[in-house]
């Protein structure tokens, strides 16, 4: 039985990471590992499972489906990072708050689905920074930003950008209600 | 344009989503604003965001069109805008299989890898290597090589990285950067030590040596970053796997000092990999627990959930180990995370007392509902090891079982389930009744075939020996009406064996099988008549050979044979003893309790092992005449470990003959040998008829030579033998790198340990499920008996295991396992001797000063029953 002994040494640590917001639906994905879920249909089986088992408690990690799922969710999204069931789960959990701390930069605190899809362009990039082919390139939210180089829109402040910070204000304060 | 976007936006309330109705086809189109002048980076940069957000999306993208975007996309190389050109790498990427020519931006890469713009230079190496194949490699390969000892961190963690995804494509180029990434593992940068080490190790992990060497270099020299020090414990680890290295080993000191390392991270993978080790001292698991146990308490509960689980662990093996934590553990089982209370709940079970486990029960049944299939079937494990150890629980058990088997579940839950109860039955015939009742239950509305099958099996074969079999027939005539074919045909099953052990319920089982022969399906019709016909001779021969015991032949032999049969018609009837028999299976190993991966892949039913070797020696031409294949060994080692050729031996008996199967190993990478073949030396009457040797053995091939032997046919007693075995073989010496030999060699011989063939050889083993009518069906006409001292055995399980493995016979009725505490005990053991005769044995055995045993054999041939008798005085 070889199920006791861990695997093969490596850096493939991460299998795979998303983000979904709070209605289940993918904003991004990345599975690192070609055999894990190999079709678009099995990947969005494991995302509505995962999802419909962890959004309910902030429980933090997770097994389902033989996977260590580190999980964290802020308003209206949630983010996972998914390793194998002998992974180290302070492994995953310090790329899950790299991923955490850099967005929530980039975003100002708004960490929020629209404000993150305002972004999403330097969503993938820090997703790129932190994790390549599922090797962990990166843990320090500071390098990550140093490297990604990516500021959220500077406007000068329009009519239109005031309308907009009212209306994550008004989704902000809805979801901390509703939750 | 931009603000009407916006406003229609807003007004489609909070909900909306930029990217929710992209159209594909609007994308590419937009696509062509790349081709303007001057371009736009923020448009530019919005669409090419949009094409990744599809792709992520799973949108499908045809090769033209890909190629199409690809080639438009190029052109923002002109622009100078960062994020742009970030996004540019990223779409390369995302696009590498699914555009056409992507080597086309080669050389944009390599300038911006080259150039001046550092934070341009690590995720251009990375696109570049994700774009490049094997043979473009050479040309790329000095900016590797430059990249990986560059200064700059980023730089040289992407280049290392990068050359490690490449390992698996061109081993041979990226293993001549080993020297850079030795260079870059002393780098003063966390990440960069991590990657150069990950990449050395992925390069050196074949040479044992150079691995020892590098953990040396590493361990002494300490390192800086969290990452590489697990890393680093992963690799000693394995290596003190494989070189079975004591725990007195530096490696093992290595790992226990990483338990007072300051990061968490570095301490959990060194606890973890102590608790993971095989054949650890309590000792030495003392350290590992107790800072597990500290994590125990830790606010974070990724930390506690590792802690915890890891513990599990170390409960199976040593559940002492682990009672200092209880305190702790009992804190978490209120935890809010389930599966940390799970966890806590089904440690303290194997650690509790057994008072405690009415309490533990009481709370997980609590929350047993909320917790995913995967932590259920984890409970359900651990009760199933708690009813091992304290049997006089089981009615609390049973009655929680039956619980959750009414609860909702997936199959492998309610598997385990079963699974579960059928052990306990097994385990404590006074459960016997309430877990058959349980079961019943369970089957009046389960989805699942296989275990309705499973469970009717099982009534077939407990209920009719239980007092009142006639209420099971009820349960069971319901599956005939209700269920898929395949229920009701093991439900016909399950009532004929009512019918044929209990003469009082014959008439009223013969009426419904009546029923059962005008059910719609071909297979329970046939069944129906078969066993009508059987019943109605109202033989107590009859019914063991055709209803209690079945078949104990191959089925891919029986197949294989029936075939033959058809393709070669003879006057002859078939012969059922001309089919290999079946080897009975291991039984299942428990599998480990610990929310291990599941395993995803359906259990199919292979050839057996047998079944192949049949087929490679019917390949040999020498071994076609010899007839079916009756039986073969397991493997037996010829050699030390670690010596220069490994030889184990294979022994197939066959019903005139045994072929002993050499698989050889060369470990020595400077020699070539052959025309290996193992010369044998028998001490009996054993004639050597012919050696097939190995043509060819190259260094660390395996490969097989045979020798073929007769057995002594005058005297059918002489079942045990001593063969002395020496290797043959002509060697060349050969350039260990090439493996090139030289012309000339010369003839070499290896002197191998001595192989014994014994009575076991010569038996195979048979499971009669019910052995008191297989004992009926052989009758007393052969019978001998005789009483035997076994003065050197202390205990009776020591006494039936050593029966069992001299005797090589299987042990029926669960009669292998000693009930604690008694005296006295009966063995049964059944088995086909080679010939195809059936042989049983009763062994009853005494403890007084040693142990006495009355052993009674009958078999359908007197010969057989000598034999046995003989070998085993």
């Amino acid at each position: 039985m070889h199920c006791s002994t861990p695997d093969e040494p490596s850096l493939y640590t991460v299998k795979a990471v998303f983000i979904l917001d709070n209605d289940g639906n993918r904003l991004l994905s990345k599975y690192y590992d070609p055999e894990l879920y190999p079709t678009m249909k099995d990947q969005k089986n494991f995302e509505s499972n995962v999802f419909s088992k962890t959004h309910k408690a902030d429980n933090e990690i997770a097994f389902l489906e033989g996977m260590t799922i580190v999980y964290k969710s802020s308003i209206d999204l949630f983010f996972y990072v998914v390793g194998s069931a002998q992974e180290n789960e302070l492994m995953l959990m310090s790329v899950l708050n790299c991923l955490f701390d850099s967005l929530s930069h980039i975003l100002r605190k708004n960490v929020e689905r629209r404000c993150l899809l305002d972004n999403m362009e330097g969503v993938f990039l820090v997703v790129d920074e932190i994790i390549d082919g599922g090797v962990i390139l990166e843990s320090d939210p500071q390098q990550v930003l140093q490297k990604v180089n990516y500021r959220a829109d500077d406007n000068p402040l329009t009519e239109q950008s005031v309308a907009q910070v009212l209306q994550s204000a008004k989704e902000q304060i809805k979801w901390s209600i509703l939750k | 344009m931009i603000k009407k976007f916006d406003k229609k936006d807003e007004e489609s309330g909070s909900g909306s989503n930029p990217f929710q109705h992209l159209e594909k086809s609007a994308v590419l189109q937009e696509a062509r604003i790349f081709n303007e002048t001057p371009i736009n980076p923020r448009r530019c940069l919005h669409i090419l965001t949009k094409i990744i957000y599809l792709l992520n999306q799973g949108e499908h993208f045809g090769t033209t069109e890909a190629t199409e975007a690809f080639f438009a996309m190029t052109r923002l190389f002109q622009s100078n805008d960062q994020t742009l050109r970030r996004m540019c790498y990223l779409t390369i990427k995302e696009m590498a299989n699914i555009s056409e020519d992507v080597i086309i931006v080669t050389s944009s890469l390599t300038k911006d890898m080259t150039g001046k713009e550092d934070v341009y230079r690590g995720p251009a190496i990375r696109a570049l290597c994700r774009i490049t194949d094997t043979t473009m490699l050479q040309a790329i390969e000095r900016y590797m090589k430059q990249a990986i000892v560059d200064k700059v961190p980023s730089v040289s963690s992407s280049a290392l990285v990068s050359s490690l995804h490449m390992v698996k494509m061109s081993y041979d180029v990226v293993k001549r950067w080993v020297n850079e990434a030795q260079e870059a593992a002393s780098s003063d940068n966390i990440m960069v030590q991590y990657h150069a080490l990950g990449l050395l190790y992925h390069l050196r992990k074949n040479d044992r040596l150079a691995v020892t060497k590098m953990l040396n270099k590493f361990t002494k020299s300490g390192l800086k970053s969290p990452f590489a020090y697990c890393m680093l414990i992963r690799i000693a680890s394995k290596l003190l796997d494989e070189t079975e290295g004591g725990h007195d080993s530096p490696l093992f000191d290595f790992i226990e000092s990483c338990l007072r390392n300051k990061n968490e991270m570095v301490v959990y993978e060194a606890a973890s990999a102590i608790v993971h080790m095989p054949n650890c001292t309590a000792r030495e698991l003392a350290p590992a627990v107790s800072v597990l146990q500290l994590f125990c308490s830790s606010p974070k509960a990724a930390l506690r959930y590792a802690a915890v689980r890891t513990l599990n662990k170390v409960a199976m093996k040593h559940p002492s180990a682990v009672t200092a934590c209880n305190l702790d553990l009992e804190n978490l089982i209120t935890d809010s995370n389930r599966s940390i209370a799970t966890l806590a709940i089904t440690t303290l079970l194997k650690t509790g007392s057994e008072s405690s486990v009415d309490r533990l029960m009481k709370q997980i049944s609590s929350f047993v509902s909320e917790i995913s299939d995967e932590f259920k079937v984890v409970v359900v494990q651990a009760i199933s090891a708690l009813c091992q150890k304290y049997p006089r629980k089981h009615s609390v058990m049973m009655n929680f079982l039956s619980n959750m088997l009414r609860d909702d579940g997936g199959f492998d839950y309610k598997r385990a389930i079963v699974d579960c109860i059928i052990s306990i039955i097994e385990e404590n015939p006074e459960s016997k009744e309430t877990g058959l009742a349980h079961l019943c239950e369970f089957i009046e509305d389960c989805e699942h075939t296989v275990l309705a099958t499973k469970i009717l099996h099982l009534l077939g074969k407990e209920g009719p020996r239980t007092p009142q079999p006639s209420k099971y027939i009820r349960f069971i005539f319901n599956r005939v009406v209700l269920e898929s074919e395949a229920v009701r045909a093991a439900a016909v099953s399950a009532l004929a064996k009512f019918g044929a052990q209990n003469d009082d319920l014959l008439p009223s089982v013969l009426v419904l099988m009546q029923r059962c022969m005008m059910d719609s399906d071909d297979e329970v019709r046939d069944r129906a008549t078969f066993y009508m016909n059987v019943l109605q001779q109202k033989q107590k021969a009859l019914n063991a050979a055709y209803i209690f015991n079945g078949l104990s032949v191959s089925i891919p032999g029986l197949e294989k044979s029936l075939h033959q049969y058809t393709l070669e018609p003879s006057e002859k009837p078939f012969d059922m003893k001309s089919v290999p028999l079946a080897t009975t299976p291991i039984t299942e190993q428990k599998t480990e309790i610990a929310p291990v991966a599941t395993s995803k892949l359906p259990e199919k039913l292979g050839p057996s092992r047998q079944d192949i070797y049949q087929e490679q020696l019917a390949a040999i031409p020498e071994f076609q005449s010899l007839g079916p294949l009756f039986k073969s060994s397991e493997p037996v080692q010829l050699t030390e470990a670690e010596t220069e050729y490994v030889v184990r031996c294979i022994k197939h008996t066959f019903a005139r003959h045994m072929v002993f199967q050499f698989d050889c190993t060369n470990t020595l990478n400077d020699q070539l040998l052959q025309k290996v073949m193992v010369q044998m030396e028998p001490s009996e009457a054993y004639e050597v008829v012919n050696y097939i040797p190995a043509l060819s053995l190259p260094y660390s091939q395996p490969g097989s030579c045979y020798t073929l032997v007769r057995l002594p046919d005058d005297d059918p007693t002489a079942v045990s033998c001593t063969f002395s075995c020496t290797m043959k073989y002509l060697v060349k010496d050969c350039d260990p790198n090439t493996g090139e030999p030289d012309d000339d060699g010369y003839d070499d011989e290896y002197v191998l340990e001595d192989l014994e063939v014994t009575v076991a050889d010569h038996i195979q083993k048979v499971l009669k499920p019910n052995f008191g009518a297989a004992w009926e069906e052989v009758g007393d006409e052969n019978e001998k008996e005789e009483t035997f001292a076994l003065a050197s055995v202390r205990t009776l399980d020591e006494a039936v295991g050593n029966i069992i493995s001299f005797l090589g016979m299987q042990p029926c009725e669960r009669s292998d396992k000693v009930p604690e505490n008694k005296n006295s005990h009966v063995l049964f053991l059944a088995g086909v001797f080679r010939g195809g005769h059936d042989v049983l044995v009763r062994a009853r055995l005494a403890l007084a000063d040693g142990v006495t045993m009355q052993v009674t054999v009958r078999s359908s041939e007197e010969t057989v029953v000598d034999v046995i008798l003989a070998s085993v005085g």
